[in-house]
């Protein structure tokens, strides 16, 4: 018995193992999954059979813990008992998941595919071979996209992520239009199409169907609206322009309560009967579709600043504040939902109303916790509601077919989009300023894809009521595959064909965001001085309300003082130039020698060089430009003599390149004073990161600038630390003893915690430039502190000059500066050093040694004395 | 003109712009109002200010946000579109001499600023020169390390805002006005 018992055990575990594999096992995923499926089903019926054998057991020894028999058993104790039943559902949950997770992947390893169809169909598709396996495990569907998953579990998280990433601005500015579109336009769809089906019906165009003029509204009503989900999918591959992007987002989404709120006032007319309706009843669904409509936004509303209320106090809790958004949006669709208002309109309205206070009051990490956290859910439920609906197509028992019907209705649906798109965009180009023209009206009406909310309304069809439901089920089935593969498809081609207008992708500048600041009051003002209350009157006085009233309530009082937008702007661009140096410095500095081999062999040649510099130190002249190792470098790099010089030097390369990398960065970068402790803290990431810190980053870059402005403003150029080589011929005639008296030179208090320099890079990026000279790297200005006068060596200027006349500057000049006392002591590892001293600026020589090489040294240069 | 009395404001002087309560939480108040009196609005090549003006001249600087119509060419939307953006320049451009320079452009910012409350002075200086600074780098990819950058030329300004929209940004849609014959050229 027991040798059977574990027989069994053995064999299940390595089904299970076998099916994991399958599931890993490279290419193969999809043959793969329908392995694993099969084998699951294997394992279930050893599981049937183990269950036997244990209830044989337990029968036996009347054991209380069924599985796990206790020591007194004959069987003894079973090391590994399959529990299937135990897991079943959440482990076919997490299996579907990670199956259709597999199938995007597979359908993005291949980028020429997905750049002709759109994701979209392709998981459609994926679903159909699915649904095929499955269909051919169990004989019969066993999967099925059902509403009450697809309305509580997949479709909040996009709602919520749609409304969460909104562009608000632009969402209100054409507020107007989408709702135009939404309410009239789906209103629109509704009833043509469902009349128009009603009429051909009585025609007698597809046969003996038991329809009535309700069920076809009905049915109308489900298939009006345009869907969020397909138009996300297919919209954001295809960049088109954002007035048109937000018209049929913005219509997507709003216009998905309408549908529920039309389908629920007609499927209680169905229920009720026609004869019972009278204008009552009717007048009575009109309200309530303001009812639900409104009362939907408001609970969101109300969620939303909630959420942003308890947002504002989370700073003890800040590792969890990120939850906050997806448990508080939740709620706001499922009290929609419970008090029967549209939970669609409701989850969207909590997302953009938050947004703007969340973010703000949130901890920047936890923003972007957020951010990804939203796209994840976001998209991997999109992704599982397309496999879905292939799924659920390869199921025969929905599929009645009657051409009649389902042709009509494919063809009223499309037609009647155009008619309803061209006739509201006519209205709204009356008071548009910038009126939306043909390309963007086709696009419009040739965006209206229907989705999954269609075929989940089109599943909550009451069969009782509605005899015609499989036929309608599998129409709209038909309908989404039409508008989501084939629309989808020749969307991409058509954009480019009719030459819409696409969005254009560049950041704006500074000035620029500065200027629409001003085009903005501006705007305003006019309005004003006519005497008008147009849209920009009403925005100004919301702005103003939003910001003495709401911002005061709903935003951190830290938070809202970075709030200003031209402050962010400014803020980055503060970012941008730091991260800028760090790229050139990749780019210009250390690295350059790991890929470069010219540059590995003049470093050779040129560390030859050093060598005899060391000897005689009065003799160097030039090397400066071509050497980069500091001297720290040079000392490590000088061991015992070998015979394989150049595995020395690879070597003493290597020891370079670290010790320079290093002691850039320890000059160059912020002086972190904290150390950085390894610890693992559930509530706490440990970032070694300080408040002060970063204050005195931004502070001291903008200190810079300014300070880097004001030089320029005087007509001198920053000052230049950068070598020309040009110069170096100039230099080279140099008395030796004056070049070397002037690296004593030292400008003002440099602080060495944080060279300001590095966050200046980005400050006349190109003014510097002078094409083919040596390293172009604007980072290394020389300290400018503010707190000492700013003074520009006389120097400085005929440095300027001289460089562009091609004279030897003026050394002499230089030689009777003023010297610090303290100075001596950091230029002591230079003097081993021995570099050249052509730097013709007050760059002191401590920054010198932290220049990076020039992108491709000149070749070995012959060592003059 | 007559019949556009929708704008009711037969001369207007200074302080009687001045007194409109809704401009009062105008940052840039000043400017806008300035705009009005400098000749240079007035498409007839004066330079300088009026001390007052009347409709005429009002309308002329209010046709500045008139809408474009879609029959409007593509060459008249560009003039269209340079005479707004020249209408900006010269309010940025206080002392008339062609180029906005630094003084001149930090003075703007930092008015456009002041009222948003949170941001000291001294920010709105950095963000001045930040701007200026990009234009300068923009503008003179390779320009000399001295080379002293006097200010945004015209020419500039209409190279460094090509990229942004001016159909949204300078319309007014005036209510009850025919926009279409609110044309204002010089008899």
């Amino acid at each position: 018995n027991v040798i059977f018992y574990l027989f069994f055990l053995l064999l299940c575990i390595r089904d299970v193992v076998g099916s994991d594999f399958c599931l890993i096992a490279g290419p193969m995923r999809r043959c793969g999954h329908g392995h694993c499926w099969l084998l699951g089903t294997l394992a279930f019926f050893y599981l049937v059979l183990l269950s036997g054998v244990e209830a044989d057991a337990k029968s036996d020894h009347h054991s209380e813990n069924g599985h796990h028999q206790n020591a007194s058993s004959i069987s003894g104790i079973p090391i590994v008992t399959f529990k299937w039943h135990h897991v079943e559902t959440p482990y076919t949950v997490a299996l579907w998941i990670i199956v259709a997770g597999l199938c995007k992947l597979v359908i993005e390893a291949n980028h020429h595919v997905t750049n002709v169809i759109p994701e979209s169909a392709l998981l459609i598709c994926s679903g159909f071979i699915l649904g095929g396996m499955v269909w051919g495990a169990d004989k019969k569907q066993t999967f099925k996209l059902n509403p009450t998953v697809f309305f509580y579990y997949l479709l909040p998280q996009i709602i919520l992520d749609a409304g969460y990433s909104m562009p608000n601005k632009l969402f209100f500015t054409n507020l107007g239009g989408i709702l135009l579109h939404a309410v009239i336009g789906t209103c629109w769809n509704a009833a043509t199409v469902g009349l128009s089906l009603w009429g051909c019906h009585m025609g007698g165009a597809m046969g003996d169907l038991d329809i009535g003029l309700l069920q076809y509204l009905l049915f109308g009503s489900l298939l009006s609206a345009v869907d969020p989900v397909a138009v996300i999918a297919v919209f954001e591959q295809v960049h088109v322009n954002e007035v048109l992007f937000i018209m049929v987002f913005g219509e997507s989404l709003l216009n998905d309560g309408v549908t529920v709120v039309l389908f629920n006032v007609f499927d209680s007319f169905v229920s009720l009967g026609g004869p019972a309706i009278n204008a009552a009843e009717i007048v009575k669904g009109i309200i309530s579709f303001f009812v639900v409509a409104f009362g939907g936004s408001l609970v969101g509303l109300v969620f939303g600043l909630l959420l942003s209320l308890l947002t504002r106090c989370t700073k003890n809790i800040q590792i969890i504040e990120p939850g906050f958004v997806f448990v508080v949006g939740y709620l706001s669709y499922l009290t929609a939902e419970m008090l029967s208002l549209s939970a669609i309109l409701s989850i969207t309205f909590c997302g953009v109303c938050c947004q703007k206070y969340m973010n703000a009051n949130m901890d920047e990490k936890s923003v972007t916790t957020v951010r990804y956290a939203m796209k994840v859910l976001a998209n991997g439920s999109e992704t599982m509601i397309f496999v879905f609906l292939g799924i659920t197509a390869i199921d025969k028992t929905i599929w009645v077919w009657n051409t009649g019907f389902i042709l009509l209705t494919l063809l009223f649906v499309l037609v009647y989009r155009v008619i309803g798109v061209f006739f509201l965009t006519w209205i709204q180009n009356k008071f548009r300023l910038v009126p939306l023209d043909l390309m963007d009206r086709i696009i419009m009406s040739y965006g209206g894809l229907r989705g999954a909310v269609a075929y989940g309304l089109a599943a909550l069809l009451d069969e009782n009521k509605i005899k015609e439901k499989p036929l309608m089920i599998g129409t709209t089935l038909i309908i989404v595959y039409f508008t989501v593969v084939l629309q989808g498809i020749t969307m991409k081609p058509l954009v480019t064909w009719l030459k819409v207008k696409r969005a254009t992708n560049n950041e704006l500048t500074l000035i620029e965001k500065v200027q629409n600041k001003v085009f903005n009051h501006m705007l305003v003002a006019i309005e004003d001085i006519s005497g008008q209350k147009g849209n920009n009157y009403m925005r100004d006085k919301w702005t103003h309300f939003e910001e003495k009233w709401m911002s005061w309530f709903l935003m951190k009082p830290s938070a809202r003082k970075k709030h200003d937008h031209l402050f962010n702007i400014f803020h980055m661009i503060n970012l941008k130039d730091a991260l800028e140096y760090v790229d050139k410095g990749e780019s210009n500095g250390t690295l350059e020698f790991i890929r470069n081999d010219t540059a590995f062999i003049d470093f050779k040649k040129n560390y030859e060089d050093d060598f005899s510099d060391v000897s005689m130190p009065d003799l160097t002249i030039d090397m400066g430009d071509d050497t980069i190792a500091n001297p720290y470098a040079r000392r490590d790099a000088v061991p015992s003599i070998s015979l394989e010089m150049h595995k020395q030097t690879n070597y003493g390369l290597r020891e370079s390149e670290n010790i320079n990398t290093h002691h850039l960065l320890q000059q160059h970068l912020y002086k972190s004073r904290n150390q950085h402790r390894f610890r693992y803290s559930r509530s706490h990431f440990d970032l070694n990161q300080d408040e002060n810190e970063v204050q005195e980053i931004f502070q001291r870059t903008m200190r810079n600038r300014l300070e880097s402005f004001k030089s320029a403003k005087l007509g001198v150029a920053p000052p230049k630390p950068i070598t020309k080589h040009p110069r170096k011929d100039t230099q080279k005639k140099m008395p030796n003893g004056k070049s070397t008296e002037k690296r004593s030179y030292y400008s003002g208090d440099e602080d060495f915690e944080f060279s300001e320099g590095d966050s200046a890079s980005g400050y006349f990026p190109r003014v510097t430039h002078r094409p083919g000279t040596g390293i172009e790297n604007p980072s290394f200005m020389p300290d400018l502190d503010p707190r000492a006068p700013v003074q520009i060596p006389p120097w400085l200027a005929e440095g300027e000059l001289d460089s562009t006349a091609g004279v030897a500057p003026s050394q002499r000049a230089q030689a009777g500066l003023p010297r610090t006392p303290s100075n001596l002591n950091r230029l002591a590892p230079l003097r081993i050093s021995t570099r050249s001293t052509d730097f013709p600026t007050s760059s002191s020589s401590q920054q010198s040694n932290e220049l990076p090489p020039p992108p491709s040294p000149p070749p070995y240069h012959p060592h003059k004395i | 003109m007559s019949q556009q009395s929708t704008v009711h404001m037969p001369c207007s002087l200074c302080k009687n712009l001045n007194s409109i309560p809704d401009l009062t939480d105008n940052p840039i108040k000043n400017q806008i109002i300035n705009a009005f009196f400098d000749k240079r609005n007035q498409r007839n090549g004066e330079v300088g200010t009026y001390r007052e003006i009347g409709f005429e001249e009002f309308l002329m600087v209010m046709s500045h946000f008139r809408p474009t119509s879609r029959k409007t060419s593509e060459e008249e939307k560009k003039a269209i579109r340079k005479e707004k953006l020249r209408f900006l320049f010269n309010m940025h451009d206080s002392d008339s001499d062609g180029t906005i320079t630094l003084e001149e452009y930090r003075k703007v910012v930092e008015e456009l600023l002041s009222k948003s409350g949170n941001i000291d002075l001294e920010v709105a200086k950095a963000i001045a020169d930040a701007a200026m600074l990009e234009v300068a780098s923009t503008n003179m990819p390779d320009m000399a390390p001295d080379y002293f950058y006097e200010g945004i030329t015209f020419e500039h300004f209409e190279q460094i805002l090509s990229g942004l929209e001016m159909e949204s940004r300078m319309h007014i849609r005036f209510l009850d006005v025919d926009t279409n014959t609110m044309r204002c050229d010089r008899k």
